[in-house]
């Protein structure tokens, strides 16, 4: 874990300094960043603290975003009461979706969460995801005067957007991380070894997974709501349920055991497909690369390029240091 | 006083546990038998996991089957696994508050608490070490420390030696030895170390296919002609 110092250079950074090396173009690629990092965090909760793999994450992140955008468009609540509402109501639902995992584990866990996941997206798209009309279940035909969803007051620039983004999924982090590190975190930690030995322990299995789902759901529908206001539409096509699979590699690339590999994560999902398509080249590549990427990670780093890269580093580090003093040493020793 | 009358589990055609009838009365107790006998089927009745088709477990006069097997640690069972199961990605102290936060102990002396189970163990590592990078002898101490922290009545050891060199085995010996006086806990000792065994308890009590053949105290059992022939055959050549 990284100092609380750098923590706060790097948030800065991110806050003050990025908005201006960036156009408009990788400033909203970075809001959805900071928007799928929390997903990412919420899903690395479930796999790689709690040892539930959920393949229905970007489904919870759909119900999050629908329920967000039907308050914003019934109500004047303020922003970040919607997104507390879409959180609860989310964090309810999501739990339900984790009730399998009371009785299931492993392949087939990931098999419900799965068909769950394209349960709700049959769902969203034949009821007619939300657009601008009135009241909760209002639905407006009209294909041109459809109003956008709208943003909190301080936020409604890009730029401004994006440190809300950005301040939401700190916040969100917060909120995780200081579950890992209490009481919740500890029995997680027990029931990802050895379910007895939890229970040995005197853990209470069941309310702990629900409360893990409960947790990854909330933050998953705070994300969501986060969505709705950056995207100002949305539509049932901009939630796949392939999606819930594509996050779940790459919240395995990033490291699920850490909450940096969410950050990678997010980065990987968001900014790269935009960082493609600005240079022409196709995001669809991206599922290749995602593919090998999961393989090199299952195959030589389990904990994420989080934990791989600095180790990376230090031995090109040590390679460039050899090569010097094998340069150095290489005219007096001469040739064996 | 553990009192155990006509336990008996079925796992299909298999009954690991036939009418198992035995009385635990104070301080560390062995439970030997050869491999399949039914120890850890016991003690996975003891901690809740097995359901018995029959029969009960009295413990200090509770009727210990009714509680259910999460709560059973609040009430004061305690125990280690034989392959151990000290949590890897969680620090030394943390291992053991975890326990302490799930016993009926208040949090105010917590702290103390749990270093003084550290302590107790004969651990001198630093408690903020992860136990995923210690070794397997330090493991199996933190997990005895866990099985003794906040208040147990009843440690069930299996095999708490499995694996370790002597010098290991007779550090763990010691602390066995201590752990009644120290936590006024019954403890209940499953090993195939009988140097052990002899050396941690008073009395012992046999199992083999499922049914106890001997208890009493450690030295006439391990003579009784019974316990031999359950652990190295008959005579008879077939």
């Amino acid at each position: 874990m990284l100092q609380p110092a750098v923590v706060l250079v790097l948030l800065l950074f991110v806050l003050l300094v990025l908005p201006s090396l960036f156009s408009q173009y990788y400033i909203d690629a970075s809001t959805q960043v900071a928007i799928y990092a929390i997903v990412a965090a919420g899903l690395g909760l479930l796999v790689g603290r709690v040892g539930l793999v959920s393949l229905g994450q970007a489904a919870v992140l759909a119900i999050g975003a629908w329920v967000a955008a039907r308050i914003l468009f019934a109500s004047s609540l303020p922003f970040p009461l919607v997104l507390l509402a879409s959180g609860l109501i989310t964090m309810v639902l999501g739990t339900l979706v984790g009730l399998p995992a009371l009785r299931l584990s492993g392949l087939y866990l990931a098999l419900i969460t799965l068909m769950l996941a394209g349960a709700i997206t049959v769902v969203l798209a034949t009821t007619n995801f939300p657009n601008g009309g009135h009241g909760f279940l209002g639905y407006n035909g009209s294909t041109v005067h459809i109003p956008p969803i709208r943003r909190p007051s301080i936020a409604t620039g890009e730029t401004a957007y994006f440190r809300y983004s950005v301040i939401v999924a700190v916040l969100m982090f917060g909120l995780v991380f200081a579950h890992i590190r209490m009481r919740p975190g500890r029995a997680w930690a027990a029931i990802r070894q050895s379910e007895a030995a939890a229970l040995a322990g005197g853990i209470n299995t069941t309310l702990y997974k629900l409360w893990a789902f409960a947790l990854a759901s909330f933050v998953t529908g705070v994300a969501g709501g986060l969505l709705a206001g950056a995207v100002h539409y949305l539509y049932s096509i901009d939630f796949q349920t392939q999606d819930s699979i594509t996050l779940f590699a790459v919240v395995l690339m990033g490291g699920a055991y850490s909450l940096w590999g969410a950050v990678v994560a997010g980065i990987l999902l968001q900014f790269l497909p935009a960082l493609f398509t600005n240079w022409g080249i196709s995001p669809d590549w991206l599922t290749i690369l995602f593919g090998v990427g999961v393989l090199q990670v299952l195959t030589t780093a389990p904990r994420g390029i989080v934990d791989q890269f600095p180790k990376d580093m230090a031995r090109l580090g040590r390679l460039i240091g050899r090569l010097f003093k094998g340069r150095s040493s290489a005219p007096a020793g001469g040739e064996p | 006083m553990i009192e155990v009358s006509d336990l008996t589990v079925r796992f299909g055609g298999v009954m690991p546990l036939d009418r198992m009838s035995v009385t635990f009365d104070r301080g560390t107790c062995g439970l030997i038998g050869p491999n399949g006998a039914g120890k850890t089927t016991f003690f996975n009745v003891l901690s809740g996991f097995v359901k018995p088709v029959a029969g009960s477990v009295s413990a200090f006069g509770e009727d210990l089957l009714s509680i259910t097997h999460f709560r059973r640690a609040r009430w004061g069972v305690r125990r280690t696994f034989q392959t151990e199961q000290a949590i890897e990605e969680l620090s030394v102290f943390d291992n053991v508050a975890m326990i302490h936060e799930n016993s009926k102990m208040s949090g105010s002396t917590r702290r103390q608490d749990v270093l003084d189970a550290i302590a107790f163990v004969g651990m001198d590592i630093d408690p903020a070490a992860r136990v995923g990078t210690l070794g397997a002898a330090q493991r199996r101490l933190v997990e005895l420390a866990r099985a003794v922290v906040g208040r147990p009545r009843l440690v069930l050891l299996d095999e708490p030696a499995a694996g370790l060199p002597d010098e290991e085995t007779d550090h763990m010996g010691q602390v066995i030895r201590r752990i009644p006086e120290q936590t006024g806990a019954m403890t209940i000792l499953v090993d195939h170390d009988m140097s052990l065994v002899s050396a941690c308890c008073e009395v012992t009590a046999v199992l083999d296919f499922g049914k106890m053949i001997a208890s009493g105290p450690t030295a006439e059992v391990l003579r009784d002609d019974r316990v031999i022939r359950a652990y190295l055959g008959t005579e008879e050549i077939a």
